[in-house]
């Protein structure tokens, strides 16, 4: 028995690992193999797929378009979510649990649905096609994320801290920035995470709200495919980039994760 | 220094959690509140504080009103029940928070917080931080900062409460010695009579939001101006019983009598409620001035050294508290025997009359 213990996870794990490892068994092949034959491991080992992408700015410009937004997106949604958070967990006012619901039910909307208003408001203002497009249709979404989850975390820090603060001396402003956001960083390293990957993984908003200038990754790898035929080991190669970011920030806040789990928000 | 509480009530929601109160607070003593949970000990301290604004009323010190002073422009310090401590400082900065935000030079701060870390046992966790200690280390370094900061007003709420026996004992020999030099006034919350006693000073009994009496502690315990009040400050619960008077003679419905003599013999003749603490109703009689009265046996519980006994007697349950070890069976009718030195009589108005 105790020697099959492995054998189950093992499983579990390689199955898990199959296609992530057959996207980067592709990344190294040429279309021609990809297409020609069936092998295990690249038969003729190749880094160009990588090169063309390191190289070819319409490539390597989808990446940076990506981060951007996802990185001003996760910014913004955190430093908005932090002072809602707080209102949250520590004052009562009217409306206070529906307004709180309420933030939820955006999360249950499908972005599509906001496709067509996002269009037509941001080419009015002069913002289609830019980063900040991006950045701020994701906020729709990850704001009320970043409030429910910063609120699970605010709830745990007892209010008596907040009154021994001031009892000390501390002005709000003072009290915030100084020992609340310090005792909390688990949970926004865990927000940061969550509005990160919603973000990083959103296709639809992020497509239709460009065009050329600030388009994402994932709209680059999409046209690629129809237009000059099926350039697959490419494809396997930007996809394989694409797993990265994802993977370092899991990375940096892989001990908060389990924090928030057993806080019960996430 | 004094602290005056001028008619201060709180109510939230319609929901009364202070009754207008007025309570003149004494310099340079251990104040303590009394009272079980949800008597009002711990917002009648916020208001104290600042922390709550009353609805009504005035919260006056030194002459001054400071009733709408915020909180960080009064000189106050506080101590959690709950080891509230910054999680991202060191205890050295902990303790030193108060006195930096007061303007004090690196060389005031550094002397006074050695000093105290001495005082409280705290020197070799200067550099470790809260999650690290102990609790009753964390509530060390509560109380350090509370300390440091040299507050003229100290309010203490249940700071013991969360430690273990051992550290209870130590720090609350330990605690009246740290205020005393510091001359603060300071406000103690406990839940447990017995704590009340061994820091003396003054306490005032809570009840539901009410302050039932104050004065100087050992007076309260020993002559509670209502029987309410002395439901408070005991520990098991005082046994109260009608009692009527009538000839020179008290007589208890469940049939047993005694000569009012002395004082009690002015007291008119009538209805009286009669209380005796559980130490003086006893297994075995104390000299010629015990009653004595038949019970039967719901319950014992021994501790040790001593036998407290549940009875009832003529349909109430008293609690009786005896030395030695008693092991009584359920049901077992037994004599118990009434200290009648030791009683207390309350008139038909629950104001004390004799004790």
């Amino acid at each position: 028995m105790s020697r099959l213990k492995w054998l189950v996870p093992t499983l579990y794990i390689v199955f898990l690992m199959l296609p992530i490892y057959w996207l980067l068994n592709m990344s190294f092949k040429n279309t021609n193999e990809i297409l020609g034959t069936f092998s295990l491991w690249p038969q003729t080992f190749t880094l160009e797929n990588y090169k063309t992408i390191f190289t070819d700015p319409t490539w390597y410009n989808g990446y940076l378009n990506s981060i951007s937004y996802v990185v001003v997106n996760t910014i913004i949604a955190v430093t908005v979510a932090l002072p809602a958070a707080y209102a949250f967990s520590r004052y009562r006012f009217l409306g206070d649990k529906h307004l709180f619901f309420w933030l939820l039910t955006n999360r249950m909307a499908p972005p599509a649905v906001f496709a067509l208003p996002f269009i037509q408001l941001y080419s009015a203002v002069g913002l289609f096609d830019t980063m900040w497009a991006v950045a701020l249709a994701h906020c729709l979404f990850n704001v009320p994320l970043a409030v429910w989850i910063l609120e699970g975390f605010m709830s745990g820090v007892p209010k008596e801290l907040d009154e021994t603060a001031y009892i000390d001396g501390y002005s709000f402003p003072r009290f915030f920035t100084r020992i609340f956001i310090p005792t909390i960083t688990a949970g926004i390293g865990v927000t940061a995470f969550f509005c990160f990957m919603f973000s990083w993984v959103e296709l639809l908003l992020a497509k239709s709200l460009t065009s050329v200038a600030a388009k994402p990754i994932a709209a680059t790898m999409t046209k690629t495919a129809s237009s000059s035929g099926y350039e697959l080991g490419l494809l396997a190669a930007a996809g394989a980039l694409t797993l990265i970011p994802g993977a370092i920030v899991i990375w940096f806040v892989r001990n908060y994760i389990a924090k928030g789990f057993a806080l019960g928000r996430v | 220094m004094t602290l005056q509480l001028k008619n201060v009530s709180l109510v939230r929601d319609t929901e009364t959690h202070i009754y207008p109160t007025s309570l003149d607070l004494v310099d340079g003593q251990f104040n303590t509140l009394l009272g079980t949970t949800l008597a009002g000990k711990t917002t009648l301290m916020r208001i104290m504080a600042g922390l709550e604004r009353p609805t009504q009323g005035q919260v006056w010190f030194d002459g001054e009103d400071i009733t709408r002073v915020p909180v960080q422009k009064r000189n106050v310090a506080m101590v959690y029940q709950q080891f509230i401590n910054y999680p991202n400082f060191t205890v050295y900065d902990n303790i030193a928070s108060p006195m930096k935000l007061l303007g004090k030079d690196k060389k005031t701060i550094d002397d006074a917080i050695h000093r105290v870390a001495d005082l409280l046992k705290l020197t070799p966790m200067l550099h470790r931080m809260p999650n690290e200690l102990s609790g009753g280390q964390q509530q060390r370094t509560a109380l350090a900062r509370a300390l440091v900061k040299e507050a003229r007003l100290v309010l203490l709420d249940e700071p013991l409460a969360n430690l273990d026996y051992k550290l209870r004992e130590e720090l609350r020999d330990e605690l009246p010695k740290l205020f005393r030099h510091s001359g603060a006034m300071v406000v103690y919350a406990t839940t447990e009579p017995s704590e009340a006693l061994l820091l003396g000073g003054y306490s005032a009994a809570l009840f539901e939001g009410k302050v039932l009496q104050f004065g100087p502690t050992v007076d309260v315990y020993s002559k509670p101006d209502s029987a309410e009040s002395a439901r408070v400050f005991s520990d098991p619960p005082i046994n109260l019983a009608k009692v009527n008077k009538a000839h020179g003679q008290f007589s208890l419905s469940a049939g047993a009598g005694w000569a009012a003599n002395g004082e009690a013999h002015a007291l008119p003749d009538g209805e009286y409620t009669v209380g005796f603490r559980p130490h003086h109703l006893t297994l075995t009689p104390h000299g010629d001035t015990s009653v004595k009265v038949s019970a039967e046996v719901l319950l014992t519980e021994i501790s040790g050294s001593e036998s407290t006994v549940h009875a009832v007697v003529d349909g109430h349950t008293w609690i009786s508290l005896s030395h030695g070890v008693h092991s009584l069976d359920k049901g077992q009718t037994i004599d118990l025997f009434i200290d009648t030195r030791k009683c207390l009589m309350f008139d038909d108005k629950d104001r004390l009359v004799l004790s």
